[in-house]
């Protein structure tokens, strides 16, 4: 029996179980292979809909839906946590178990862990809508937040999803001018290098649209402290930021196993960037923000790095030589209010073209994210 | 400027694309001692221009920039 085995049920573990279930549908029927998805956490969690979340916009809720509806039943879920990875021997262990699990192929989804922690006074001093609990608070925050400054700082990159920064911002401004409270808040974006975006087309969008709304913009800011008592930020080039209302993008790292197992620093993966097979052992793909690939960490990126790895490992179940590539294809809707909403595409060492937002793609970015869970079932 | 042979602390960011090798040096340089002198491997041509408009904005010197064949080598000192 030759053993696919696969560790997180995000976006990307999730496309690829179900390609792989409708792939090897004669293999799986016949007993010829497995194909295992092993996942921490009981539910599938959609985070772009978090966006939504602190306008009052979506719920919590609405980004959730059980794994086991989502996944084909020719799938072997398994919802526990991997806590080991042995790529000389082909093994996974786990937190609470003695017997360790055999692979043929591992593909590691374990996307991104949010690590505010690393900037000191962060967590105390500023929001961010990146997780659940996080966005809740945001919302209750933002509700009551009337007067003042409010500050979005980027201050780590790489983060999930280079564009929801530049979206927040946007929204929060149409959002209080929506209100009649925009008058009464100055906003302020910050970003670590020298222009708006690491996109430079982006860059450019977003400072003209900045421009023309009225919203500060704050470039080579590096967040070295926050106190949150003083509501102040200090940054590495020696500048300071008073704040009312702070929401971070807080800094990010990969997984502890990726570091543990040797697979690349910083818990991000070491991938070639065309097979996304692992540089530093056998038999180990990665897809997904945990792949360290030069593009977004972006639903969109693992969806279509499901679809390859999903013709690897099939062709290398029945014993052929894999061929699919990945060219780095990405697609991201971008809000530009509470109405419009522009779209992009690119794939490696390409610069994407920015549209015109206008509503219909404001529209077409609510409809996919409700056809999502078609998505993660395979279906679309 | 002054030839560099051997710095303190090198940075190989060779193969990121930016702003990877830019957001290296940051993150390394918060950690170093005044004086550190430090070389970043690039092979990404826009931190030619990045990392010395950086090093004048956060206050640290630039020392030189170095061109090999298929990468470049920033060296500085941290201030
Ligand atoms: C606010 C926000 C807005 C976004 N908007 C967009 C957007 O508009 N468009 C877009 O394309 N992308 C967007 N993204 C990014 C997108 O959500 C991620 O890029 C995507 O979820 C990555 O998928 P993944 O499969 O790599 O990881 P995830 O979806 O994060 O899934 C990882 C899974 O691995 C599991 N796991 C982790 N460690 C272990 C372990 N040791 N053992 C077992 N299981 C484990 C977790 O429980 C989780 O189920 C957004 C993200 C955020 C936060």
């Amino acid at each position: 029996m030759h053993r696919i085995a696969i560790v997180g049920g995000g976006t990307g573990g999730t496309v690829l179980a179900n390609r792989l279930a409708s792939e090897l549908r004669r293999e799986l029927e016949a007993g010829e292979v497995e194909v295992r998805l092993i996942t921490a956490d009981p539910n599938h969690v959609y985070k772009p809909t978090f966006l939504y979340v602190p306008f009052g916009e979506k719920t919590v809720d609405d980004a959730t839906r059980p794994i086991e509806e989502l996944v084909d039943r020719r799938v072997t879920l398994t919802v526990d946590e991997v806590t080991g990875v042995d790529t000389e021997r082909n093994r996974l262990s786990f937190a609470d178990r003695t017997t360790s699990l055999h692979y043929d192929q591992l593909v590691l989804a374990t996307g991104a862990t949010l690590a505010p922690e690393t900037v000191p006074g962060l967590a105390e001093g500023g929001h961010h809508f990146y997780g659940p609990d996080g966005a809740e608070r945001l919302r209750d925050e933002l509700a009551d937040f009337t007067e003042g400054h409010l500050v979005l700082s980027v201050v780590g990159v790489p983060h999930m999803c280079p564009a929801a920064p530049v979206e927040f911002t946007l929204m929060v401004d149409d959002w209080l001018r929506e209100r009649g409270r925009r008058e009464a808040v100055d906003i302020t974006y910050t970003y670590p290098i020298n222009r708006a975006h690491g996109l430079e087309s982006i860059a450019d969008w977003a400072t003209d649209l900045f421009a023309e709304r009225d919203i500060n913009l704050e470039t080579f800011f590096n967040v070295d402290e926050v106190d949150p008592d003083a509501e102040l930020i200090e940054t590495v080039e020696g500048d300071e930021l008073g704040y009312d209302l702070l929401v971070a993008i807080p800094p990010h790292r990969g997984s502890d196993l990726v570091t543990d197992a040797g697979l690349g620093e910083d818990g991000w993966v070491d991938v070639d960037r065309h097979t996304l097979e692992a540089t530093a052992a056998d038999d180990v793909y990665a897809i997904g923000d945990v792949a360290d690939v030069p593009t977004s960490k972006a639903g969109s990126v693992a969806h279509y790095e499901a679809g390859v790895v999903a013709d690897r490992l099939a062709s290398r179940a029945r014993g052929e030589t894999p061929t699919a590539t990945y060219d780095g294809k990405t697609v991201c809707f971008l809000e530009a209010g509470m109405d419009e909403a522009t779209f992009i595409e690119f794939a490696y060492g390409e610069e994407p073209y920015v549209r015109e937002p206008s509503k219909p793609l404001h529209w077409a970015k609510l409809g996919y994210n409700e056809s999502y869970w078609l998505t993660a079932r395979g279906l679309l | 400027m002054t030839a560099v042979t051997e710095p303190d602390v090198t940075i190989d960011s060779r193969g990121a694309t930016c702003p990877g090798p830019l957001m290296d040096l940051i993150g390394k340089v918060k950690s170093l001692d005044p004086g550190t002198v430090v070389e970043l491997q690039t092979s990404e041509r826009n931190s030619t221009t990045d990392v010395p408009e950086w090093l004048e904005k956060a206050g640290h010197d630039l020392l030189e920039i170095e061109e090999r064949d298929d990468h470049w080598n920033i060296y500085l000192e941290v201030d």
